[in-house]
């Protein structure tokens, strides 16, 4: 969405923004900053807090972009799951008050240039996909409940299935994984 | 300027209610116990059968030192609180209580999702105190509150996808508004797996082990003191009246009645929600607590299969009524 708030700043409009399009640059800048915060602190479970608010910034800029359902996805698959899970790992991994020393890997380096070229390659495509494309406030609804289930069931039927199947694999392996080592003991 | 105080007072009428009805709850909680117990419950302040004991409570938890272990994360163990009694103020408003447009804080395209991922981040704010307050009380607690959360957090998603099945709309005056009587026995099994979760989900007896006292002394909220202890009671009682006021919407008709649903929807809406709130307390007085293990195994072979089965059932009825 960092990508997006950059995409619409460099169309025409830019000299005149509107409030929505402050607030959504806005909003991205506190994204952008959260999820560098995120990488590297190094306390861990100020990480993973940081990491709420970098995905519930995400959130926001669904809504501002009138996604209204796509944002409470959001809020409810990672805010109140993944993290809760990340969570629970980092609390079995007796994550220490204060600063983990260890937590710098020598990998930095890569990890750094991985996320520039993965940074680099969402822009161009967000930027070339989308580069006149506006959001009409005052027209129709574009990203209600029911616009994004009939395009998600009418356009995009079999990417959706593929993925439906994909998560049931993951989901039947990560039973057998478990139950493979019950039968071990 | 009109819309502008009509979201004023929209929302202040929201805030008043979140400040009174948790408080409604926990002194019916008080009494409701004491006389199922034999006990007469608080009886001195303000007079008439202790009404003012909670104030008296909030009164008292405000004049309490506000202590901060040594050893916490400052600014985490500190904004805990909020964490866990924010989400519910939102909530509350979505619930729509009457028929007419006014009788909503804020109409929510696609309400159920918004409910539902607005309470989950509630839990955050346990999870923040668990970990932040540097006690192995504490951190047990939250591990518990992490755990059972995981678990309860998927039948009670089935649950409400199967009303929103039935209804064809995922915003809840849309529910209401598709509502027929025979949802009630349709969706039963729905609404029993949907009001048992939520209980899980709110740390409630006979769902409590997060906070089990006898073993772990509070759990996530061993090591606060003063006001933020009193947030924290706060919301869980929050938590009741927006799971009973959800219930009652999702499943129960919510502002439908037997008759004078026009100008007295309201009424049928708090009328059930605080019978629910009754059942919430009743079984806080008759169940011991479940174990850890039972509390995942009730989750993951008897909730979850039962929610399915009714996405199912919801399902076919959908399809044959069409």
């Amino acid at each position: 969405m960092i990508l997006a708030a950059q995409a619409a700043a460099e169309t025409p409009g830019f000299l005149s923004p509107s409030g929505v399009e402050i607030v959504f640059l806005l909003v991205g800048l506190v994204t952008l900053g959260a999820a560098v915060v995120t990488v590297t602190t190094r306390q861990l479970v100020h990480a993973a807090l940081w990491l709420v608010v970098a995905l519930g910034g995400l959130a926001v800029e669904y809504l501002l972009l009138t996604a209204e359902f796509i944002a409470w996805v959001q809020v409810l698959i990672y805010v109140g799951s993944v993290v809760v899970l990340l969570l629970f790992g980092l609390m079995l991994t007796k994550a220490p008050i204060g600063r983990s020393p260890d937590a710098d890997s020598g990998n930095r380096p890569v990890a750094l240039g991985v996320a520039l070229a993965a940074a680099a390659a969402l822009v161009w495509v967000v930027v070339d996909a989308f580069r006149t494309t506006w959001i009409d406030l005052d027209g129709a609804v574009q990203g209600s409940t029911e616009v994004t289930g009939a395009t998600l069931f009418k356009h995009w039927v079999l990417p959706f299935e593929a993925l439906s199947v994909l998560l049931l694999a993951a989901l039947v392996g990560a039973i057998v994984l478990s139950r493979k080592k019950e039968q071990e003991r | 300027m009109n819309d502008a105080l009509d979201v004023a007072v929209r929302l202040l009428i929201v805030f008043g209610l979140f400040l009174v009805l948790p408080l409604v709850v926990g002194q019916t909680e008080h009494k409701v116990m004491a006389h199922m117990q034999g006990r007469l419950g608080p009886m001195y302040a303000g007079g008439f059968h202790g009404w003012a004991q909670l104030v008296a409570d909030g009164v008292k938890f405000a004049q309490k030192e506000d202590v901060v272990p040594k050893d916490a994360d400052r600014r985490v163990f500190q904004i805990a609180p909020a964490v866990a009694l924010l989400p519910y103020l939102l909530v509350l408003l979505a619930i729509p209580i009457g028929p007419s447009e006014g009788a909503v804080g804020q109409v929510v395209d696609a309400g159920i999702f918004f409910v539902l991922a607005v309470m989950g981040v509630g839990v955050l704010g346990s999870l923040m105190a668990g970990w932040a307050s540097a006690n192995k009380f504490s951190l047990l607690g939250g591990l518990r509150t992490a755990a059972q959360l995981l678990a309860y957090e998927l039948p009670m998603l089935l649950a409400a996808a199967s009303v929103a099945m039935a209804a064809g709309t995922v915003s809840l005056p849309g529910i209401l508004n598709a509502f027929e009587w025979w949802w009630l026995p349709w969706q039963i099994v729905g609404a029993i797996v949907f009001f048992v979760a939520g209980l899980a989900e709110l740390q409630r007896p006979p769902f409590d082990m997060p906070v089990a006292d006898s073993e772990i002394i509070f759990g996530a909220y061993t090591e606060y003191t003063g006001l933020r202890f009193a947030l924290f009671l706060l919301a869980e009682y929050a938590g009741i009246v927006v799971l009973c006021g959800l219930t009652t919407v999702l499943f129960l008709g919510g502002w439908h009645g037997p008759f004078g649903a026009d100008g007295l929807g309201w009424v049928w809406t708090l009328l059930k929600t605080a019978v629910l709130a009754f059942v919430v307390i009743w079984l806080r007085v008759t169940y011991p607590r479940l174990r850890e293990d039972q509390l995942q195994k009730l989750a993951w072979t008897t909730l979850v299969p039962l929610a399915l089965a009714q996405i199912a059932l919801t399902g076919i009825v959908k399809v044959a009524i069409q």
